[in-house]
């Protein structure tokens, strides 16, 4: 059975799927929560789609590590891979946004990675082609509402200042070189200074170990499924 | 009419241009603080199931209209003028490719 725990890195080369695969499905619940919660009915729209978008790029890897179904529904916390981040509350708006960024500046990256690595099946590298362009377009929102709410109202920047320092302990399992390289920028145009490098940051969740967040979010997402196994509509 | 309406975000009227259509049409609004941000709505709200190939946004401010109560005088005169349709002219049988 194919499961993180029996098969940590994959056939594949140097890229992990799984964290991959975990970080999208579990950050895509994390949106989903915004529906009809959104400030705006635009944005309500605009935080689906980025969640489906999500959606569809963790099925379709988790479709090539085994059964999606069983996957998304009846493993326990400890064995998703996805990074921290992805399973903190959604907050408020700001930090929702900031998250967002977070996580943009890693995929946005990591996708023609994995698009361009050929020891990885041609399923998946359909899947990364796809999540090039749909992730281009996450990175484009995230950033302007970092900035728009940065450099804003008194209350916004001060929402995000808390945000910032909130979610820099997170960075561990996406900050690379070039994530640093992306997003200072941003946060400079949002007059947020970034917060320095070597700041202390969480352990990863490759071992097993999450936040408490993510049980709760397990909970609610898999209960139908494990109500009424093998249901469909 | 008491309480003073809440604060909205201006108003931009969206524009489309599909894959095989000649010029851009009218398919709604949006709310946005400014023209980036509609830009940004409009891709989100009208073209989720890839109706576009590009998008305009107009601040909806700056679009100027007739009066709905100039109708009348605007409109009507044209209902009789029948001569102004293609159709109302016979073909002579001598052309072709017409």
């Amino acid at each position: 059975m194919a499961s993180p725990t029996s098969n940590a890195a994959g056939p594949y080369a140097a890229i992990d799927l799984w964290r991959i695969a975990d970080g999208c499905l579990v950050l895509s619940h994390r949106l989903s929560e915004w529906m009809s919660r959104a400030p705006t009915m635009e944005e309500d729209i605009a935080l689906g789609n980025i969640a489906l978008d999500l959606l569809g790029q963790s099925r379709g890897l988790l479709q090539v590590l085994g059964d999606e179904d069983r996957l998304a529904y009846f493993r326990e916390p400890q064995e998703f891979r996805n990074p921290l981040i992805c399973e903190l509350p959604r907050g408020d708006f700001g930090f929702t946004m900031l998250r967002q960024l977070f996580v943009d500046c890693w995929l946005v990256d990591l996708w023609p990675d994995v698009a361009a690595d050929d020891t990885v099946p041609a399923e998946v590298r359909g899947v990364a082609e796809k999540a090039v362009k749909e992730n281009a377009y996450h990175l484009r929102h995230s950033s302007s509402w970092v900035v728009r709410l940065g450099d804003g109202t008194e209350e916004s920047r001060r929402r995000m200042q808390e945000a910032l320092d909130a979610l820099w302990p997170y960075r561990g399992e996406v900050a690379s070189d070039r994530w640093y390289a992306r997003i200072e920028p941003v946060l400079t145009e949002a007059t947020l200074p970034m917060p320095p490098r070597d700041a202390w940051t969480q352990r990863s969740s490759a071992d097993g170990w999450h936040t408490e967040h993510l049980g709760y979010l397990l909970a609610e997402m898999q209960s139908l499924a494990r109500a009424h196994p093998g249901a469909s509509w | 009419m008491s309480a003073p309406p809440r604060e909205q975000w201006p108003l931009w009227e969206v524009f489309l241009r599909s894959r095989n259509g000649l010029h851009h049409q009218h398919v709604g609004s949006v709310h946005a603080v400014d023209a980036e941000m509609a830009i940004e709505n409009a891709r989100d709200v009208y073209t989720r199931r890839g109706e576009a190939v590009s998008i305009w946004v107009v601040p909806s401010a700056t679009i100027v209209a007739s009066d709905p109560a100039d109708k009348d005088e605007l409109f009507d005169p044209a209902l009789s003028k029948i001569y102004r349709h293609p159709t109302f002219y016979e073909v002579p049988d001598g052309v072709a490719n017409i």
